[in-house]
């Protein structure tokens, strides 16, 4: 039993742990003040903020990223295999130098004089940035061994493009979009380093609930700050379930065609 | 490349329905996108910085701070990594290879970081080795410090970094199955040897792939080590605080300094992990797939370039 022994210690000591202490912090207390804590104005408007941000971004990663992913797959033009590596920079890239990178341009100092710092704005740039990979990541394995042959077919039969992306293409590559697109909501609702520097932290208008767990830290409130923390973890384990749910389906329906 | 090499491959590959212009189109929006929102802020910071010629630079490099935040950075990643590592690779085998009750949960409990914010695994450390946390007093009473010290900073480290060795690991494990790993059994080796001899070379690029992953996260983690580590200047400041001090303190060139050595260390992470993905037989770029156990379904070897360009 060394192996079981060792894998639980290890998991148990470093995420478990802290995890269980969060979730005591945040339930100690009764359900009344963890009911307080997530409806003070300031929290619950950082609350909606980061749900609503991510909401967006994840809608334009979701048209973005899938036509990113056609291009990779589908297109062909010089430069094409740099880009493609180019695409995971933002897993590599820690988040502040993120959040600074994009500062230097959309900034006071922009080039373009478009100062986007401390606006709403900033927070969905800092966001699409560092969820960029998700949904181009996931959907371009399944382009990359779709058959074109029904494509074609359907061309040869006289169906326009707009039809073959509609009928044939989206339904394909609808699984696909929609992992990615949970993967990089999960990781929206919880972003802080990107978002710190540009968006200025200011309550009721660029907080989101990273932010606002962080100076409830630091303002000595841990009980506070667990609460929030617990209504991010939630939502996130909803998204992950869903998706996996989403997952167990297509498979289901794999192995019945079979 | 030349153009007659991109129309040849185009009348390769390309459908008979691929009209010419909406390809275009779709490509100018595409890479005018990644262009906006990726290439032109890394390449501008790469040009600020060098903006005013390299002494500014080399002082920033110089400063006493940026030396110790740089350090203490490598430090953090040199004791995050070996831990996330041997254990990673401990608790990879355990779950592949063994049932045990609660095997399960344990599978679920290791996606948590993943779904956890940065700031509130940072709060969470902060919860149990903090002044008021679970066993605060106690580390008081034994003089020993965590939180706003190295030794949190070390478990947010290893806490944040924590998935990718065991689930870079756990699909390559499944994929070559037990026979050879028998096969030395019924021969008489023994555990540690057949683990040497034949379990490691086998998962080795899955083990290297993680390593390279969770370096990376190790070395740019901001939230989780903010939040634990005080963020005291010179001290318990790493190269990622370095950087949000620097630019509050509207030291740009500081800021902007230690930015693109972070950013340079990311680029060098992407031509290992490009490197590795041919050294793996072309798997294709299924890491985030990988990663998140998308990936269940069995892997086809898939062409990751173009036929064209071969």
């Amino acid at each position: 039993m060394l192996g079981p022994g060792i894998a639980v210690a290890y998991l148990g000591l470093i995420v478990l742990l802290p995890v269980a202490a969060l979730a005591w912090n945040a339930a100690a207390a009764g359900p009344a003040s963890f009911v307080t804590a997530i409806t003070n104005p300031a929290t619950l408007s950082a609350l909606i903020l980061t749900l609503f941000a991510a909401l967006i971004v994840v809608l334009i990663d979701a048209v973005m990223g899938t036509l990113i992913a056609w291009i990779l797959v589908r297109d062909d033009f010089p430069g094409k295999r740099s880009i493609n590596a180019l695409i995971d920079l933002p897993f590599a890239l820690p988040t502040v130098v993120a959040g600074l990178t994009l500062l230097t341009l959309y900034g006071p100092k922009s080039p373009f004089g478009l100062n986007l710092a401390y606006t709403q704005v900033a927070i969905g740039l800092a966001l699409l940035f560092v969820t960029l990979p998700f949904v181009i990541r996931s959907v371009q394995p399944v382009l990359l061994e779709l058959d074109q042959d029904m494509e074609e077919a359907a061309a040869s039969l006289g169906a326009s493009q707009a039809t073959i992306l509609r009928r044939i293409l989206l339904p394909t590559l609808l699984p696909a979009i929609l992992t990615g697109s949970g993967l990089a909501f999960a990781r929206a609702i919880g972003e802080y380093g990107s978002i710190v520097l540009i968006s200025g932290n200011i309550p009721f208008k660029t907080e989101v609930a990273s932010v606002a767990i962080f100076n409830q830290v630091e303002n000595d409130d841990p009980a506070g700050a667990a609460a929030i923390s617990i209504v991010l973890l939630v939502v996130s384990l909803i998204v992950l379930a869903a998706l996996d749910l989403v997952r167990r389906r297509r498979s289901h329906e794999e192995t019945t065609e079979l | 490349m030349t153009s007659t090499a991109v129309t040849g491959s185009q009348n390769a590959r390309s459908p008979s329905y691929g009209r010419r212009w909406p390809r275009l189109l779709v490509r100018s929006i595409g890479l005018l996108y990644l262009a906006l929102l990726l290439a032109l802020p890394v390449g501008l910071i790469f040009v600020r910085t060098f903006a005013g010629g390299l002494e500014p630079v080399f002082t920033a490099l110089r400063s006493p701070d940026f030396q110790h935040a740089f350090w203490l950075t490598l430090t953090l990643a040199a004791i995050a990594v070996p831990i996330n590592t041997v254990f990673g690779v401990i608790t990879a085998i355990t779950l592949v290879r063994r049932r045990f009750p609660g095997r399960g949960l344990l599978n679920a409990v290791i996606d948590l970081p993943f779904a956890l914010s940065p700031v509130v695994i940072g709060l969470s450390l902060v919860l149990v080795y903090g002044q008021n946390g679970w066993f605060g007093s106690f580390l008081k009473a034994s003089g020993f410090q965590v939180i706003f010290a190295v030794p949190g900073m070390v478990l947010a480290t290893v806490f944040v970094s924590l998935p990718f060795v065991v689930r870079e690991v756990i699909p390559v494990l499944r994929e070559i199955g037990t026979d050879q790993e028998e096969a030395a059994y019924t021969l008489g080796a023994s555990v540690a040897k057949t683990f040497l001899r034949v379990t490691l070379p086998a998962i080795r690029w899955g083990v290297i792939y993680g390593v390279v992953l969770t370096t990376a996260r190790s070395l740019g983690e901001f939230g989780a080590v903010s939040v634990v580590s005080g963020r005291i200047s010179g001290k318990t400041e790493t190269l990622t605080l370095y950087v949000e001090e620097r630019y509050s303190e509207f030291d740009l060139i500081g800021a902007y300094t230690a930015a693109v050595v972070l950013a340079l260390i990311a680029v060098a992470v992407l031509l290992a992990m490009n490197a590795l993905q041919s050294g793996r037989g072309n798997q294709a770029r299924e890491w985030v797939t990988d990663l998140l156990r998308l990936g269940r379904r069995k892997r086809r070897p898939v062409a990751e370039t173009n036929q064209a360009e071969i």
